[in-house]
């Protein structure tokens, strides 16, 4: 495929309306107003299905996450804001059905892990090419005593 | 009786394992040719003994000998031949026996094709590679041996996991663990070289094919595993951050790492400690991903074999491997010569700092994977580590990487000006930023994010094919001159520009599919109809369908067209009787830019069923791209410079003309 068709593709693509992924949502768990069934969806796949694991309640067929997704639906209905109605399920369930770890004291090598570790390695490969580059220190050593003997012996050998 | 002779081939081969840890140490202590010669012969034994084993638990399975524990727990009668094949390795104890057989046929390639090697080099390697198999041979004879007998025979056996019973997570575990263990071809030359003292280009010569074959085997083991989940877990997704898969990605991105930088050790004898350390760290992670899989210590989808004691015996060998290797290293490493050195912007730089990105990436993901373990460990707080996290790190670090990627092989060796590259690569960022402008500017800005990876994926993929153009000097020169250039340029040039492109590939449908995939979940009677993505999908029929070892239920799918048909498709939800267990079979149209995914589910009282189609565009590309970059490897791999007894080289120019 050349750039063109290419380009030609990722327009058309581009052209479809952005809508966010999901699976498991049942068609009688869906809230009548679109802003809120919206609001209900983003939220839920960011909060974990306990018994399944590792997959979010959005993702998850299982009757558990169901529970969840009507739980949520019904906080959101009452009018909870976004954070209350997380908050509503994670004083219940703990921090374990957050997907996305919290933000506290135990969680701050979580998060600042990875940057920590980029800047440490890229420290080192600062310090790597600030090396003198074609200074005397870099310069092959010359032999030792030793082995010019050694090189001298194999040298005569292989001539004799 | 065909049990008991893998079995006893099992303990036979454990014992030669035994004898290829010592006796070529000896050999290479003493200065003794032969004793140093043993560790071939031991080699090659041990892989014939695996061999027979592997095949007598195979053919346990294809006869349907229930009075083998292992066969009976997890094969039935009534299993399509294929399936009781794949079954083999499609549980604890057989996956572990494969293990060790991949492991020991690797051995048996060093002893067979290794003549070129220096003979303590190889005698040394041949060691610690008897030494690991030592440890997984005594892992499988003490805690799952999958010859146990069964006294009384069962009658049928328990059937497969039928998440397991399809063809492509049949393939997978064979690839992955070609991927997995083939990294300890890089461990085990790595300590021989701290045993020896020295490494030199040569080293890097003989280690970079096996690594690279072992990078390319696990690229398609994940992408098999990746595509399988799509296909199969009924909801289109690729990727979950799963413990597992994460298990399976960490030695894939350090074993990236090592590729680049034994290729700098390759030529310009740089970077020798760290590549001896990625190495080691390389198959070490592919020990913990064996750990992390088979221990269950981290609940995930996957652990089908959750058993503690297990876990303390396999974490007791990485203990043992890495930290014996770790110590090797601290000991030896400072005493190997600093390579030569290299400017601020050159070939060496950018692969450093490629280097420097891929580590970074695989400790994230590290971290991901082990916190909630640490947190449970010193607190009695339970956490989740979910994709919203790796968005936030990973992802971020994978941007600057494509940029190094475009960049980094216009550059010169030793030293180059930034200018010259980057004029080389105008003609391909113009495409690329044509090209997302043009994205950004047809959706309104909506989602810049994904324009600006599209562009990047883009620029990536011409600018690998821009190398090939600059080699050839197209249009510079006669068009038979380029072809002639084209003639003399070295496969692993060609390889390079197939896997960077691979990689382009991958990352726009990774962008596309997370950006613009469309759904619709309605509830459908028979003849009801949904739209998504252009497409209409109808629901035809629904009935019954009987497979082999299971009951189904089928729906049948019109897909259209601006009512023009398209494609017929089906969708299943399936009963496996005897375990149970329900899967769903979802259908799939492509046109290899876009998919329509169709499945079904439950049906409700007033007679219609859950449907849920998807609209997921440029999705094949997810897992052509990898398979792409796999085809590069392979290329290269065939590089004349790796070819099994192609003439020798005379010794590359910096070691006549030392640098500088």
């Amino acid at each position: 495929m050349g750039p063109y068709q290419l380009f030609a593709t990722f327009a058309i693509i581009a052209l479809i309306v952005f809508s966010t992924p999901s699976v498991a949502v049942e068609p009688n768990e869906v809230l009548p107003d679109a802003a809120q069934e919206a609001r209900a969806r983003d939220l839920s796949q960011h909060l974990r299905c306990l018994v399944c694991q590792n997959q979010s309640i959005d993702d998850s067929n299982a009757p558990l996450a169901r529970d969840f997704r009507r739980l949520l639906r019904e906080r959101i209905k009452a009018g909870d804001t976004d954070r209350a109605a997380v908050d509503f399920i994670v004083a219940r369930y703990g921090n374990f059905v957050l997907l996305k770890p919290p933000f506290q004291i135990g969680t701050l090598l979580l998060w600042f892990g990875p940057g920590l570790v980029l800047l440490l390695a890229l420290a080192c490969y600062w310090m790597l090419i600030r090396r003198p580059f074609g200074t005397t220190a870099r310069r092959p050593e010359t032999l030792s005593a030793a082995e010019r003997e050694e090189l001298q012996a194999i040298m005569t050998k292989g001539t004799s | 009786m065909v049990a008991e002779i893998g079995q006893f081939a099992l303990i036979l081969a454990l014992s030669l394992a035994l004898a290829q840890s010592i006796v070529p140490l000896i050999g290479t202590h003493l200065g003794d040719l032969k004793l140093m010669n043993f560790g071939s012969s031991a080699a090659i034994g041990q892989m014939l003994f695996l061999i027979v084993a592997f095949a007598a638990l195979v053919a346990s399975y294809v006869m349907s000998d229930f009075s083998v524990l292992n066969v009976a727990e997890n094969s039935n009668s009534a299993m399509p031949m294929i399936y009781k094949v794949t079954a083999t390795w499609g549980n604890h104890e057989g996956s572990m026996l494969l293990w060790v057989l991949i492991l020991a046929l690797f051995g048996g390639a060093v002893a067979i094709f290794g003549d070129n090697l220096p003979v303590s080099l190889k005698a040394r390697a041949l060691a610690v590679q008897g030494m690991v198999g030592l440890g997984f041979l005594a892992f499988i004879l003490f805690t799952s041996n999958p010859f146990t007998r069964l006294d009384p025979a069962a009658l049928d056996g328990q059937d497969l996991n039928p998440l397991l019973q399809d063809i492509g997570l049949a393939i997978h575990p064979p690839f992955l663990y070609l991927g997995y263990v083939g990294f300890s071809m890089a461990f085990s030359f790595s300590v021989a070289a701290l045993m020896e003292g020295k490494v030199d280009a040569s080293w890097a010569r003989w280690v970079r094919p096996w690594v690279l074959a072992a990078w390319c085997f696990l690229t398609i083991g994940i992408t098999l595993g990746s595509f399988w989940a799509y296909y199969e877990l009924g909801w289109g997704g690729w990727w979950f951050w799963d413990p597992v898969e994460n298990a399976s990605f960490m030695p894939w991105l350090t074993g990236t790492a090592l590729l680049h930088s034994a290729l700098v050790v390759e030529r310009r004898q740089a970077l020798v400690n760290w590549t001896i350390l990625l190495g080691i760290l390389t198959f070490s992670l592919s020990l913990i991903g064996t750990f992390l899989v088979r221990s269950g210590v981290l609940t995930s989808v996957h652990s089908f074999a959750v058993d503690p004691a297990r876990g303390v015996f396999i974490l007791g060998l990485i203990v043992l491997t890495t930290g014996g290797a770790l110590a090797l290293y601290a000991y030896r490493a400072p005493s190997f010569k600093q390579g030569t050195p290299f400017g601020p912007v050159s070939r060496e730089s950018s692969l450093v700092l490629n280097n420097v990105l891929l580590v970074s990436a695989a400790a994230t993901v590290f971290i991901g994977t082990f916190y909630p373990l640490l947190i449970e460990a010193i607190s009695s707080d339970k956490i989740s580590v979910g994709p919203p996290f790796y968005n936030l790190t990973f992802v971020p670090m994978m941007i600057p990487l494509l940029v190094v990627m475009a960049v980094g092989p216009m550059l010169k060796w030793k030293r180059d000006a930034i200018r010259n590259a980057l004029t080389k690569l105008m003609r391909p960022a113009i495409i690329a930023g044509l090209a997302a402008a043009a994205i950004v500017i047809a959706t309104f800005g909506v989602h810049a994010i994904a324009a600006i990876c599209l562009g990047l994926a883009i620029w990536v993929i011409a600018a690998s094919l821009a190398i090939l153009v600059h080699r050839v000097r197209l249009g510079q020169v006669p068009f038979a001159t380029s072809v002639h250039l084209a003639q003399i340029t070295p496969r692993s040039v060609y390889g390079l520009v197939i896997a960077h492109a691979g990689i382009g590939i991958a990352v726009a449908g990774m962008t596309a599919m997370s950006a613009w995939q469309q759904e619709e979940i309605r509830a459908l009677p028979v003849g009801g109809q949904i739209e998504v993505g252009g497409y209409q999908v109808m629901l035809k029929s629904v009935g019954p369908e009987n497979g082999p070892n299971y009951v189904a239920e089928r729906a049948v799918f019109d897909i259209k067209s601006d009512g023009q048909l398209v494609t017929t498709l089906f969708s299943e939800r399936r009963f496996y009787q005897v375990r149970r267990f329900q899967t769903t079979e979802a259908g799939i149209h492509t046109n290899l830019i876009s998919n329509v995914y169709v499945a079904m589910g439950e049906k409700n009282n007033n007679n219609e069923w859950t449907v849920r189609a998807y609209y997921h565009p440029l999705a094949t590309w997810i897992w052509f791209g990898p398979m792409i970059m796999a085809l590069g490897g392979f290329v290269s791999l065939s590089d004349r410079r790796f070819r099994v007894g192609a003439p020798r080289r005379a010794q590359p120019a910096f070691a006549l003309a030392p640098a500088e």
